[in-house]
């Protein structure tokens, strides 16, 4: 059930009404487990038994951890006076310990069931192209949005074992937290604590939370069907056949895959937080004006946010600060010198985060390099900044208006440049296209009606440009208020009300999906 | 406190660490920034900060961060 298909439209009404018409207050997070797993049902009936077990396995060690560190502490409290410092010391070492352990099991059970399902067939690709006998593939399923919901467990599982969230003892609650469907496709990854304030007690039903989702809804499927699902055409055309289109098409490349990247996966954002808002959940952005952002680490803060929360929260900081990487810092601090020493953690964690990045969004050599080449740029950029700043200082630059639309543009056009990897999904033909931008001269082709010939016509151009000057003027609207804008047009109902009309119209006479056009599936959705 | 200052001057010469309470809501200290400073602490107060108090209470000024120190250091 696509996001855009009918059905799914169909559905999602139907549950709203059902929601708040004909279901009691305190069993709505019971209507919602059904409806997602229904989803999930009509998906594939297999998907279940997956989500099931990691759902399940997080559940239990979640409850053995908890009752473990409750009985330990209890003991240690009604025994405290036949305990000196050091046995103190000692038996709460030993708690901490089995606690670690506990959760490396669950840890290991989840991240095993996401590394055999989704990356098995991509090592044995690997092995196969240095073996003269090839091992054949593996027929294998991969649920839908597991990678989601294994690294919701995963954080769920070591906040557990931390102490900073109570276990959720009702399975049923919990197996809600992990299949809340409306972020199983792609995202975002929530948080038990953030996502379960709001989904086992939603809000009552107000007017202006359920106007405001469903504008949210229609903005996504805006963005989606007129911009995203548009122009996907003209870049299967410009990738499936490089040798034919280089130099000035690459840019082109680049220019219409920033824009069809940003409307699918943001698009696919504001449907799923639409739904959950209708619905009175919260769930966290995702997004915040992430073409604004004026260097590269901006940028990871802005873009796909819960992933960049969760990897600096997981695996950077649980790195950098570990017994290993301390002693290291120490060791280089001394014999390597303080410049090295201060350096030596970073690099490595960093390093970590982005090679784990670019595995996480798909089994492919050349999500990997993308996520090294990240590592690169923002390593360079962070070596940099001195520079920079001398620079900015000498000339005055940050005072002037114009130099920040510079940062704006070359932090735009440096992350398009990457993503140039998942476009032609081979390293070498990535770098080779790259190149052919600075000595093919073919700029020329552009203007001679060769863009009419990739799949669209001159009005899809038209309508989709539009629509881009449309989303980036409500993006502008943000970046200079600094508020929602229809926190402005919920002021002015009629207008609001208006707004939502044209949304829906335009989405559904300019919506790509006529002749030659497929409502296609969210991009993030196979991660 | 003197000598946290000056660790957190090290990395941020322009910052007034004495009265700033938000380094980390108005992102003053990055991720890069904490992990340093962790480092550091280890090094000069022989202190280690676990990764759960990574959080931005402890970081968002200099004050919670010595609070930080010190709970650790009585533990």
């Amino acid at each position: 059930m696509l996001f855009t298909s009918l059905p799914f439209i169909v559905f999602v009404a139907a549950l709203i009404l059902v929601y708040y018409a004909f279901t009691p207050y305190k069993e709505r997070w019971a209507l919602l487990l059904m409806a997602s797993l229904a989803f999930y049902f009509f998906a594939d009936p297999r998907y279940l038994i997956f989500i099931g077990v990691t759902a399940l396995t997080a559940y239990v060690f979640a409850i053995i951890t908890e009752d473990y560190n409750a009985k330990r502490k209890a003991y240690l409290k009604a025994n405290k006076e036949s305990f000196d410092t050091d046995s103190k010391k000692k038996y709460k070492n030993t708690t901490a310990r089995v606690t670690k352990l506990l959760m490396l099991l669950a840890l290991l059970i989840n991240l095993g069931i996401l590394a055999v399902t989704k990356y098995t067939n991509f090592v044995i690709d690997t092995m196969n192209s240095w073996r003269t006998e090839p091992l054949s593939f593996v027929n294998i399923i991969v649920p839908m949005g597991i990678s989601f919901y294994t690294f919701q467990t995963v954080s769920y599982s070591i906040d557990i074992c931390r102490g900073t969230i109570k276990a959720q003892r009702n399975f049923l609650k919990f197996l809600l937290f992990v299949s809340f469907f409306p972020q199983l496709v792609q995202g975002p990854i929530s948080r038990y604590e953030d996502l379960s304030q709001t989904l086992y007690e939603p809000k009552k039903f107000e007017f202006q939370n359920v106007s405001y989702g469903f504008m949210r809804i229609l903005w996504g499927y805006f963005k989606k069907l007129v911009v995203a699902d548009r122009l996907v055409i003209a870049l299967k055309t410009l990738t499936e056949s490089p040798d034919e289109y280089k130099g000035a098409y690459v840019f082109v490349v680049m220019m219409l895959y920033a824009a069809q990247l940003y409307c699918d996966f943001t698009g696919g954002i504001d449907i799923t937080i639409g739904i959950a808002q209708m619905l009175g959940i919260t769930v966290k952005e995702n997004f915040n004006l992430p073409y604004f952002s004026k260097n590269i680490k901006e940028y990871w803060n802005r873009w796909h946010i819960t992933m960049g929360t969760w990897f600096t929260d997981y695996i950077f900081y649980p790195l950098s600060v570990s017994p290993t990487m301390l002693k290291l810092s120490k060791w280089s601090r001394q014999h390597l010198g303080n410049a090295v020493g201060k350096r030596v953690t970073v690099y490595i964690s960093c390093f970590a985060v982005w090679l784990a990045t670019g595995i996480w969004h798909g089994a492919a050599w050349h999500f990997v390099v993308w996520g090294l080449m990240n590592f690169v740029v923002i390593m360079a950029s962070q070596e940099l900044e001195p520079v920079y700043a001398k620079f900015h200082g000498k000339f005055h630059l940050k005072e002037k208006k114009g130099y920040a639309i510079f940062e704006i543009a070359r932090t735009f056009l440096l992350m398009s440049s990457l993503k140039l990897f998942d476009c032609y999904r081979d390293v070498g033909l990535t770098f080779k296209m790259f190149g052919s931008m600075f000595y093919t001269f073919n700029i020329g082709k552009l203007f001679n009606g060769s863009l009419l010939e990739l799949g669209l016509t001159s009005a899809d151009y038209e309508v989709a440009a539009i629509a881009i000057v449309f989303i980036f003027l409500v993006s502008l609207y943000k970046a200079l208020i600094g508020e929602d804008i229809r926190v402005f047009l919920y002021q002015k109902y009629p207008l609001f009300v208006l707004v939502c009309v044209v949304l829906l119209v335009s989405t559904l006479v300019f919506g790509a999906y006529g002749a030659g056009f497929d409502a296609s599936q969210f991009i993030y959705n196979q991660f | 406190m003197d000598e946290l200052i000056e660790i957190l001057k090290d990395l941020h010469s322009d910052v007034d660490f004495d009265t700033c309470t938000t380094l980390i809501d108005d992102k003053i200290l990055d991720s890069f920034d904490i992990v340093s400073i962790v480092s550091e602490v280890n090094d000069r107060f022989d202190v280690a900060i676990p990764a759960k108090e990574l959080v931005p209470e402890n970081f968002n000024s200099a004050k919670a961060l010595w609070d930080l120190i010190s709970r650790l250091e009585e533990d």
